[in-house]
């Protein structure tokens, strides 16, 4: 079985176009981003998050609504509190975040004990005969101010480390031009992905970061294994102009491409599917990282790398150093 | 006649090495030296609790703040220890933080007490009721003087002096001070309203309002009745004179009050008795010898816990700490009292709880993904490259195992993330595999004949494969750099799985395809 056979797909040619729709991605990305702006999770903000179940012994208890938790917490004080269905609504299990929105707000070490006992105090029939510690609260995160901010600078210092470290590897292998365009490409899928996010006002927590780093060693994957073939052809066909020869390695690469992205979108899908509600929008993530990333790789990096190489007029030189390089 | 092969012994220690660690998992009643090799379980797998806590040096001299850290983190372990926790796992990050992960821990409000408890111990004589009447006045007259360093209790006057003018009752007694409006005298002590009490903690604590108070003495509350959390609270006037110290107690234990006692603090109660050792109880001896009819306060960390009347001098060193206790809370306070009292100060700045049927379900669901995105790779690579598609699977096994192998011989922890890590390696595993067989496909097409194009497509997709794996490994490298707990697991298994597929695709593949499939001069090849 074959995908794509001895394929000719234009796709230099069709730069113009592709760009136009990464283009129209990133802005849209950037206006989100903008805008709504990041929906940070309490890892970085700090704060308590609490998943509760009050779901009554007696089955003659009326359920909690959610407005009615929603009065309790801001009526003792917590109007900030963000309140959400965990699974359907008559599990009866909330969770119930606590941000702070400055430093002079932060949450203190006593917080989560003080949203415990609201809860014990006003849904006394909700929690009585369950051990509040352990069938109650199902989970419970405290984040103090000073880890959450710490958490944040590490986490960009994180992306931005990786991607410096990618190009110096890159501009070793192949050459400047490749790095510095394998990075814009990477880039592209980073600030749509966020966008996404921002869009959607799903939450980046820490492990969303972990997502973003994994797509950006994804992404960069499928590109370098083009620019590897890039490379190669370069040094058998030195007489033909480089556009011809990158889009001679688009195609020859393109069934390769397509199936490691199918296989690595089959199992980051599963993981959406059926990775539960703690993986959900890591898989999320992970997902849009395999369609844009096998996009950027396919149509914007190494046409990126023609342009750019036409515009400084390093075109020959560009192809001297690599087909001299082993 | 069979030649001694790197590659062969390579691929025969990978399959000894995966058995070996894998076998725990499968086989129960092995020996103890081998079933101890277990893949241990994160605690957002089995449940449980995690804080981080920083020490505050601050108070201490640089050489004093150097160990402080560790002596706390030995302080910590002890009361661990004590508490009863299987496999507690405490580590010092960076300077001063220490890390405290407690599997299967569920009443989290108990354990967090009892590690980030100081128990500084204290023996301290009372105030006698005139004197202390005179503190408190003093402190008033100190108060108003600098009112405007002190804005909630600014606030307080303002709004109680609008109370007063509408009220326009002559006959209400004066409020002689804005802090003494807080308490009301009582029969024995000046009594808080749980109202208040949170204003007199924050003000007890202030290092400001600590210079209000007349030299010589310190304010302290008592501590709050857990069977009556709202109920008032005694401030105590305290003498600043430290009679007796955690470092003259021998030994703390929990004991039960007769049921026959006539006072109801004691009665059919936990309560606390310690022994002094001899130096102590000489102190104690001279203490309660020269205070006679005075109140002597049992303070741990600055909350006074009793403050039982000295009939008559006490010999012998032993005491008893009372203070409507539970028996858990008893407890904990006889643990903190034996391990000793932390050097500095330590305080809770993350904390995490996860429940364990929250742990079970997401191994459940995060293993249901897995094998599902397992299955369906390995169905479209077996239909995809046929037999070599089929070998690919083969090797796929292999390397979920390594991954697995590798984690427990690290002994590092399985987290989610993890699994999640191990879910997506699949998919990106049959990357190198995809390289060489597409490369071997043009090969073949180009008229090579199936052992040729092997070596060539080996050869030749050898390099993109080590280029293309490099960039990851170098994003997963800087994610264990900085991430913590959960990332770090993530990180670590998407290493692993990295280098196990490599190694698969490049040696383990190779090899059978070397051995079983291009034999001689055969014209087909399944790919």
């Amino acid at each position: 079985m074959r995908i794509f056979t001895n394929t000719h797909v234009p796709f230099v040619e069709i730069r113009k176009i592709t760009y136009a729709i990464s283009i129209i991605f990133v802005l849209a990305g950037l206006i989100g981003l903008f805008t709504r702006g990041l929906n940070w999770s309490i890892d970085f903000t700090s704060g308590v998050a609490a998943k509760v179940n009050l779901s009554a012994l007696d089955s003659s208890v009326a359920p909690v609504r959610i407005d009615e938790l929603r009065s309790v917490l801001i009526s003792n004080g917590f109007p900030e509190a963000e309140i959400q269905h965990v699974g359907a609504v008559e599990d009866g299990t909330f969770m119930i975040k606590l941000k702070s929105k400055d430093a002079d707000d932060a949450v203190s070490s006593d917080t989560k004990t003080r949203v415990i006992e609201i809860i014990k105090e006003n849904f006394p029939e909700h929690v009585q005969g369950r051990d509040i510690n352990s069938e109650v609260i199902q989970e419970l995160y405290e984040v103090g101010p000073k880890v959450g901010g710490e958490l944040r600078t590490q986490s960009l210092l994180a992306v931005f480390i990786a991607m410096i470290l990618m190009i110096i590897y890159i501009w070793f292998r192949f050459e400047l031009t490749f790095g510095l365009m394998a990075i814009v490409a990477l880039a592209h899928d980073v600030i749509i992905i966020v966008g996404i996010f921002a869009l959607t006002g799903k939450e980046i927590s820490v492990q969303i970061i972990a997502a973003l780093l994994t797509i950006v060693g994804y992404s960069i994957n499928d590109t370098i294994v083009i620019f590897d073939r890039i490379r190669e052809d370069l040094k058998t066909n030195r007489k033909e102009p480089m556009g011809k020869v990158i889009n001679h390695s688009i195609n020859q690469t393109l069934s390769r491409t397509t199936v490691t992205s199918i296989t690595t979108f089959f199992t980051a899908f599963s993981l959406y599917l059926f990775g539960g509600a703690v993986l959900h929008d890591f898989a999320f993530a992970i997902c849009l990282g395999v369609i844009f990333g096998t996009y950027s790789s396919i149509f914007i990096a190494s046409n990126l790398v023609l342009d750019f190489n036409k515009l400084t007029h390093k075109e020959k030189q560009s192809v001297q150093k690599l087909s001299r390089r082993k | 006649m069979k030649k001694f092969s790197w590659r062969g012994l390579s691929i025969i220690i990978f399959i000894l090495v995966t058995a070996f660690y894998l076998a725990p998992l499968a086989i129960p009643n092995l020996p103890g030296w081998w079933s101890k090799h277990t893949l241990k379980l994160g605690l957002d797998l089995k449940g449980g609790m995690q804080i981080l806590l920083e020490v505050d040096t601050s108070q201490l001299s640089d050489a004093d703040a150097r160990g402080a850290v560790d002596q706390n983190i030995k302080i910590i372990r002890e009361r661990i220890d004590q508490f009863g926790v299987a496999e507690p796992s405490i580590q010092k990050l960076g300077e001063k933080r220490i890390m405290v992960q407690l599997p299967g821990v569920s009443d989290f409000e108990a354990a967090e007490n009892l590690i980030k408890q100081t128990a500084m111990l204290e023996f301290r004589v009372v105030a006698q009721p005139d004197e202390a009447k005179r503190v408190l006045d003093m402190i008033d007259a100190n108060v108003s003087a600098n009112l405007d360093r002190f804005p909630a209790l600014k606030k307080l006057e303002e709004s109680d002096k609008t109370i007063l003018a509408e009220s326009d009752s002559l006959d209400q007694p004066m409020v002689s001070g804005v802090f003494s409006s807080l308490v009301r005298p009582g029969e024995m002590n000046h009594e808080v309203q749980f109202d208040s009490v949170r204003l007199i903690q924050d003000l007890v604590a202030d290092s400001l309002f600590q210079q209000m108070v007349p030299a010589g003495w310190q304010l302290a509350l008592e501590r709050a009745d857990a069977a009556d959390p709202r109920a008032d609270r005694a401030l105590h006037v305290l003498s600043s004179a430290v009679e007796l110290s955690g470092g003259d107690l021998a030994k703390a234990k929990v004991e039960y009050g007769s049921s026959t006692s006539t006072d109801p603090r004691v009665a059919n109660k936990p309560y606390v008795s310690i022994e002094m050792k001899r130096e102590g109880a000489r102190k104690f001896e001279r203490v309660t010898a020269d205070n006679v009819g005075k109140r002597l306060a049992i303070v741990l960390d600055g909350v006074v816990y009793s403050a039982p009347n000295i009939q008559e001098r006490i010999g012998g060193g032993r005491a008893q700490i009372t203070g409507r206790f539970t028996s858990s809370e008893a407890n904990e306070l006889a643990i903190v009292l034996n391990t000793g009292n932390l050097i500095a100060p330590i305080k809770p700045i993350s904390t995490s709880i996860i429940g364990a049927t929250l742990g079970t379900d997401s191994i459940r669901s995060g293993s249901t993904a897995g094998l599902i995105g397992l299955g369906i790779v390995m169905i479209f690579m077996a239909l995809y490259y046929k037999l070599s598609g089929l070998i690919t699977d083969f090797a796929l096994i292999f390397n979920v195992g390594f991954i697995l192998a590798i984690l427990t011989a690290f002994g590092a922890t399985l987290t989610l993330p993890g699994i999640a890590g191990i879910v997506l390696t699949i998919g990106m595993a049959v990357d190198a595999n995809v390289l060489v067989f597409e490369r071997i496909r043009e090969e073949l097409d180009a008229g090579k004949t199936p052992r040729s194009a092997v070596d060539a497509g080996y050869k030749r997709a050898g390099i993109t494969v080590w280029d293309a794996n490099i960039t990851t490994l170098i994003a997963a490298a800087v994610l264990y750099q900085f991430g913590t707990g959960p990332v770090r697991g993530f990180a670590l298994t998407l290493t692993i799985g990295i280098i196990g597929s490599m190694f698969c695709a490049l040696v383990f593949v190779r090899s059978i395809f070397d051995t079983f499939v291009v034999i001689g001069t055969k014209k087909t090849f399944s790919v």
